[in-house]
């Protein structure tokens, strides 16, 4: 695996005056943490005032300390491009959006298809990353959507999940087998729902801002086609399946439906669909253009219900750093993509901020959920579990600028604009990887 | 034309052997017994009796065979008979004929037993429905195979004395396999507790079903088996459709020291042939003192002569109607 070992050697690290934030437990009150070799040694009120002697004592003067966020959909450049992201890159960005987990997506050159490249993957984390990462693998080589992977051998080297990464199945009987043949490994099969031919060179959501702005559009069916066959597959073969990112309400509808037939069906929404809308394209800016689109504010809307009714398990950054080459062009012919780890732990406190949704709920879809679903011991303030734990004010006003972001790539959605709330400290297995000192560097 | 067969209590009393589903034990083991004495009997120099002279056998093999049309031939002629082996490739069946057709056109020729192998499920059945001979099934498509199964069964009881209680994990394509299907059938009949092992992809839509314990997981299945029955997995069913590569079968399906090593000590290899090693076994368990693969084609030729010896003594024994 090629989670960060436990920081064994580090001195014990007492968080005291903190405000204690655990949607695992449903924790949220005054107290204090003590880490010791890489673990939490203890935590609750009684250490609200009292650190240890001779241990490393953080004040956290009543801020938020809560688990480090697992973010289950992350896209990088390594291998194969390199000048857009790299493992380490990403792993900063990381460290600095609060993710102390993050799980790296297939669709990379190679291809993560092959027990050599999730190696590789590993190595290459371990060496030079500062958060845990896991490598989803590919279901079908080559994501070309026709044979699958080595499902068996690829779980066996540590894929976490596998995923056909920013492509849907369009052959049924393909995905048919690739449930089919997942469940006897107790594969979770992550799939992007969107029909290829509908989708085809589509560059937003169709509708009235489409129209106006002459820009060939997709519907939102394009997505429910494919979630509601999938949904018919996982009924017929009873794997385990996982809709990587939702974006409209009548998929949530289906998820609903098939979570109520008790089918092992769960699914995630990114951050952009929660807090974003296709109105913010406005005069044709390509930073909003993302994959699957931004849909209306009555899908926005229903993306945030569906995290208050727990029907969405996870919120994902989604984070897909693209040059400005492949940005600064024609809005049609622009990349998709957004780089969203730095930004998604402050934009999903907009919705804090606004009061559509507790604090508690939205950090149990970037937690515990995540982890449960993953199969990660993470995620929770417990006694004994990894020190993956974050200090965040929630209420620090700032503004992002897209140069003091430590992706490689700037194209965030969010340039300029303004947040409230900020990670001020992440700590990855018992080590301070991040530390916020109120000062921006560019 | 009806030909009924001699009488109901003759120990044999069918005219085709098309499938093992409807045999009952006492069938089975009437065969079973014949053929143990044609074992022993083609371990002699005079292997040659006059059974079935004067008999005419067609081997119709729709689609290739080394063992099956081979073993069927020499039994035949062991027993006395004239055999002829079609073969399709230079038949008329390549210029468009129906099966039905074929099946008139033969019959015309009077042979007296048929042997069919074919491509497609039920089509043996179909043509026995055409015809006024004895028909054998020499495998139809994903259906039956029974001689194959009768062979094992023989092969089995030889190297174990019974087959009663015995546990048989049958593992590997049991979804396109009729090798699997005629030895659940006569497994079940006579008394053992079989299983099936294979990845979900490779097993039949409810496969218990079929009447065996079902795994997915062959560290598990093989546990305890008296018998391993290894299938053959077609190449073109491990590139990426059915399973994602011939190793990754091979590390989980495939039979190797290590799991085998779950199964009884004094379990014994099977495999119908034709191997693919490192696939679906390995090739020192192909090998292995505990193998008796090489048994189980030379029961093919007892148990085939045993076979027609039963539905010989169904025959008639004049010309019905000239």
């Amino acid at each position: 695996m090629s989670t960060r070992e436990p920081a064994t050697s580090k001195k014990p690290l007492a968080f005291i005056n903190a405000r204690l934030m655990d949607p695992d437990s449903k924790r949220d009150e005054p107290g204090g943490l003590l880490v010791k070799a890489g673990l939490i040694a203890d935590l609750g009120p009684h250490l609200r005032r009292n650190a240890p002697e001779g241990v490393e004592v953080v004040d956290c003067k009543g801020h938020v300390l809560c688990p480090g966020l697992i973010d289950a959909q992350v896209f990088i450049g390594e291998p194969g491009a390199e000048h857009r992201e790299t493992l380490k890159t990403a792993s900063h960005a990381a460290a600095a959006g609060g993710v102390t987990t993050m799980v790296v997506m297939p669709d990379t050159n190679p291809v993560i298809d092959q027990v050599a490249l999730v190696d590789f993957i590993q190595r290459r984390a371990r060496d030079n990353a500062i958060v845990h990462v896991h490598a989803m693998a590919a279901m079908t080589r080559g994501l070309l959507g026709e044979e699958m992977t080595e499902i068996g051998l690829l779980k066996r080297a540590g894929a976490i999940a596998f995923s056909n990464g920013k492509s849907s199945i369009a052959n049924t009987r393909v995905m048919k087998n690739v449930l089919l043949y997942g469940k006897d490994f107790g594969a979770l099969i992550v799939h992007h729902t969107e029909d290829p031919y509908l989708s085809a060179n589509a560059a937003m959501n169709s509708g009235e801002v489409a129209a106006r702005l002459g820009l060939p559009g997709v519907s939102k069916t394009a997505e429910t086609i494919v979630l509601e066959r999938d949904v018919r597959l996982v009924e017929m073969t009873r794997g385990r399946y996982h809709a990587a990112t939702i974006t409209c309400g009548d998929s949530l509808d289906v998820i609903r439906a098939a979570k109520k037939r008790k089918l092992d069906v769960t699914c995630g929404v990114s951050i952009n669909h929660l807090t974003l809308n296709e109105n913010d394209i406005g005069p044709y800016r390509t930073f909003f253009k993302v994959r699957p689109p931004l849909r209306r504010e009555e899908d926005r809307v229903a993306m945030v219900r569906g995290v208050a009714s727990g029907d969405i398990d996870i919120i994902v950054s989604s984070h897909d750093p693209q040059d400005a080459d492949v940005k600064r062009r024609p809005f049609a012919e622009a990349a998709d993509g957004a780089v969203g780890l730095e930004t998604l732990l402050p934009a999903a406190l907009r919705l804090y901020h606004s009061g559509e949704l507790p604090l508690i709920m939205l950090l149990r879809a970037m937690t515990v959920n995540p982890a449960k679903l993953l199969g990660l011991h993470s995620g929770r303030l417990m006694k004994g579990a990894i020190a993956d734990i974050i200090l965040v004010d929630v209420g620090e006003p700032w503004v992002v600028n897209k140069d003091s972001l430590k992706s490689r790539s700037k194209n965030s959605p969010f340039d300029e604009a303004k947040m409230q709330g900020r990670v001020l400290r992440t700590v990855v297995a018992g080590e301070t990887v991040y530390k916020y000192d109120g000062i921006e560097r560019t | 034309m009806v030909i009924k067969s001699e009488s109901d209590s003759a120990p044999f009393p069918h005219r085709h052997l098309l499938s093992c589903e409807k045999l009952t034990a006492g069938e089975v083991n009437y065969i079973l017994d014949i053929a143990d004495k044609a074992a022993d009997i083609n371990r002699q120099v005079e292997k040659k009796r006059d059974l079935l002279r004067g008999r005419t056998l067609i081997n119709l093999f729709f689609e290739s065979s080394t063992r099956t049309q081979s073993s069927f031939e020499l039994a035949a002629k062991r027993l006395g008979a004239d055999v002829m082996n079609m073969n399709v490739s230079t038949s008329s069946v390549t210029k468009g004929e129906t099966l039905i057709d074929t099946a008139i056109t033969l019959n015309a020729m009077r042979p007296d037993i048929i042997v069919v192998r074919h491509h497609a499920a039920g089509a043996v059945e179909l043509l026995s429905q055409k015809v006024d001979c004895s028909v054998i099934n020499a495998g139809d498509g994903a259906h039956q195979h029974p001689t194959q199964a009768l062979l094992d069964a023989l092969t089995i009881r030889r190297a174990k004395g019974r087959i009663s209680g015995l546990v048989v994990a049958i593992c590997g394509d049991i979804l396109h396999s009729r090798v699997a299907r005629s030895n659940i059938d006569i497994l079940n009949t006579l008394g053992a507790r079989v299983r099936i092992i294979a990845p979900s992809t490779l097993l039949p839509a409810v496969p218990e079903r079929l009447g065996a314990e079902v795994f997915t997981d062959m560290w598990k299945g093989i546990e305890g088996a008296d018998v391993v029955m290894m299938l053959r997995l077609q190449r073109e069913r491990m590139e990426g459709s059915y399973v994602p590569s011939s190793r990754e079968f091979f590390h989980f399906f495939g039979l190797d020291h290590e799991k085998l090593a779950r199964a009884k000590p004094d379990a014994v290899i099977m495999h119908p042939g034709p191997m693919n090693r490192g696939v679906e076994i390995a090739s020192t368990i192909a090998d292995h003192s505990r193998s008796i693969i090489r048994e189980q084609v030379e029961m093919g030729v007892a148990v085939r002569m045993a076979v027609l010896e039963a539905l010989a003594r169904s025959l008639p024994q004049h010309v019905p109607n000239s």
